[in-house]
């Protein structure tokens, strides 16, 4: 597959997404100057399509940089407990501060996510035996021992309908205003590319980077921040989206090997395009209701992810 | 030229490596040898940074080789480790120009290409340049792993067992490059061996360990010898020579527990 195949793909999905709503939007509206339209438009539909882009983009490299550093085909934020600290994060925020105190949420968000998957990392680093299945056992067990913590203390403060907000991935609440944490996702994203060979080097090992003169410990943690900043703007706008990160990066690598600097841009524009097709699918199936996007995605995503585990241990192993 | 000197290190309560003082020559092959645990990957390891010494150092052109900076390092000395990377899907060429990265940080200049190259030339891996490493045998991935070695363009080369898993055919031809490299090139390379026949055809000095202490150490030919064969296996050990190669016959030997 070629890259402007890919970008022309989403380009014409965006422009899909652009049009479709409970609300009919031509676009001659939009031409002819169409106040109503054009306002719809504008806090509506093209932040919904910018929160698409990025959380599409960021979650799908989000995947591909734990991947890379784990060394394991299957973790991800979703299977390293990633996601799950970023939650019991803004739960503890919300039980310290109020529950308006957004620039804390973020903080705190950010800072479990981050710790959450050191943790992991560490424990992924203790055990002997790093089974290409085993490990991301090991993280959705430890992300739901999180997922019970967030859960027991939400259901003692009676905040569990606030926290299970943030577990369905989502764009409907997507307005103007309310999606603009998303763009940190930007320059985590430029600095993932920037970081593509280091990261790559790191993902041959401590000692194979080592070897090379590259600081391990440095570029692993690099790789940490932005797999945290990118999962914590994502779950703290749209929500948890599962799988993106897991089963993009594995399409890539199948088709153009591992080297980051050659997948990062088709890991982002697949992820885009994904992200797109399974929103559209879920505004237009219920028309003019309306699908969460997290189950679209997990529909869909989790057959590919199983059609790759059947089908892939062997090349997982490899 | 490297000077280990004193190196110990300790694992628990037992020392694995122990006081180990021994020069590596430049220009030459050396094989360390020795029964299991003897010590020698975690020497090997020791010498190339990988691990910290408890104490001890080691000299690379006279400076303690923890007071090197780690580009400047990987310009010098490169190790290869039991080649356990490949759930990588990484190309031959792409794997090679990472062996460029201590120069450029990934950015290839025209010399980096022009050192990829030669490497793969020398591996002759020209036709298999594109292949994914996963798809290759494992003698192939070996050679890749030489070549990236090759183009990181290091005067030592040190090697942790690169014959594992491999059959003689491959094995042959992976030590006459490490000799041509020396040859051809001035390259030196330090090399953990477990066949000692290929030790003695193939090295010029070799340095034996026993749990962790040092027990002989020169040429080929003065250790190669059934007294010191004894004194490090614990066995008798007939050396035949043939075509002017040492061979230990260890096949059928009496293995003398209180030796």
């Amino acid at each position: 597959m070629k890259l402007w195949m890919l970008i022309i793909l989403a380009i014409i999905l965006s422009f899909i997404s652009l049009f479709v709503g409970p609300i009919d939007i031509k676009v001659s509206d939009i031409l002819n100057g169409n106040t109503d339209q054009i306002e719809i438009f504008l806090i509506s539909r093209v932040p919904r399509l910018m929160a698409i882009i990025l959380a599409g983009a960021g979650m799908s490299i989000a995947g591909l940089i734990m991947q890379s550093l784990s060394r394991n085909k299957f973790v991800s934020p979703t299977t390293a407990g990633t996601l799950d600290a970023a939650r019991l994060g803004i739960l503890i925020s919300m039980l310290i501060f109020s529950h308006t105190a957004f620039i804390f949420k973020v903080i705190f968000s950010f800072a479990f996510a981050l710790i959450g998957t050191l943790v992991f990392m560490q424990i992924l680093d203790r055990i002997k035996f790093k089974d290409a299945i085993f490990v991301p056992l090991i993280g959705i067990m430890y992300g739901n021992i999180l997922g019970s913590i967030t859960t027991f203390f939400a259901y003692e403060a009676d905040l569990i309908q606030n926290i299970s907000s943030w577990l369905m991935g989502s764009f409907t609440l997507i307005i103007a205003g309310r999606y603009e944490l998303l763009y940190l996702s930007v320059p985590a994203v430029i600095l993932a590319y920037i970081y593509a060979n280091k990261f790559t080097v790191a993902g041959l090992g401590e000692e194979f980077a080592k070897n090379l003169g590259l600081s391990y410990r440095q570029v692993l943690n690099i790789g940490l921040i932005l797999v945290a900043l990118i999962s914590t703007t994502v779950v703290l706008t749209v929500g948890i989206i599962p799988f993106l990160g897991l089963v993009i990066p594995n399409i890539v690598s199948l088709y153009l090997g591992d080297h980051l600097r050659k997948t990062i841009p088709h890991t982002a524009v697949l992820g885009v395009v994904f992200l797109l097709v399974c929103d559209i699918a879920g505004r237009v199936i219920v028309h003019p209701y309306e699908i969460p996007v997290n189950v679209t995605v997990a529909v869909i995503g989790s057959a590919i992810f199983l059609t790759m585990l059947l089908r892939g241990r062997a090349y997982a192993k490899k | 030229m490297i000077e280990i000197k004193g190196l110990t290190k300790i694992f628990g309560q037992k020392p694995v490596v122990d006081g180990v003082t021994v020069t590596i020559e430049p220009r030459t092959i050396t094989s360390f040898i020795g029964p299991n645990g003897a010590g020698k990957s975690t020497l090997l390891s020791m010498v190339s940074r990988l691990l910290d010494a408890d104490s001890g150092e080691v000299l690379l052109d006279r400076k303690d080789i923890r007071k090197w900076k780690s580009n400047e390092f990987a310009k010098r000395v490169s190790i290869l480790r039991q080649a356990n990377y490949i759930n990588v899907r990484l190309t031959v060429r792409e794997l090679v120009s990472f062996g460029r990265y201590p120069y450029s940080k990934g950015r290839l200049t025209e010399e980096d290409e022009w050192f990829v190259d030669q490497a793969i030339d020398y591996m002759n891996l020209r036709d298999m340049q594109d292949k994914f490493l996963d798809e290759l045998s494992g003698g192939q991935r070996q050679r890749a792993f030489i070549a990236m070695v090759i183009a990181q363009d290091t005067e030592y080369i040190l090697l942790d067992e690169p014959l594992n898993n491999l059959d003689m055919k491959h094995s042959v031809q992976i030590m006459k490059i490490l000799r041509r490299l020396v040859d051809e090139k001035g390259k030196t390379v330090v090399i953990v061996l477990h066949d000692i026949n290929f030790a003695s055809v193939y090295s010029d000095r070799i340095v034996a360990l026993k749990d962790g202490k040092l027990v002989k150490v020169g040429p080929t030919h003065e250790v190669i010898k059934t007294e010191s064969l004894r004194e490090i296996y614990d066995m008798h050990i007939p050396v035949q020579e043939q075509d002017g190669c040492r061979i230990c016959i260890y096949f059928n030997s009496q293995v003398n527990v209180h030796a």
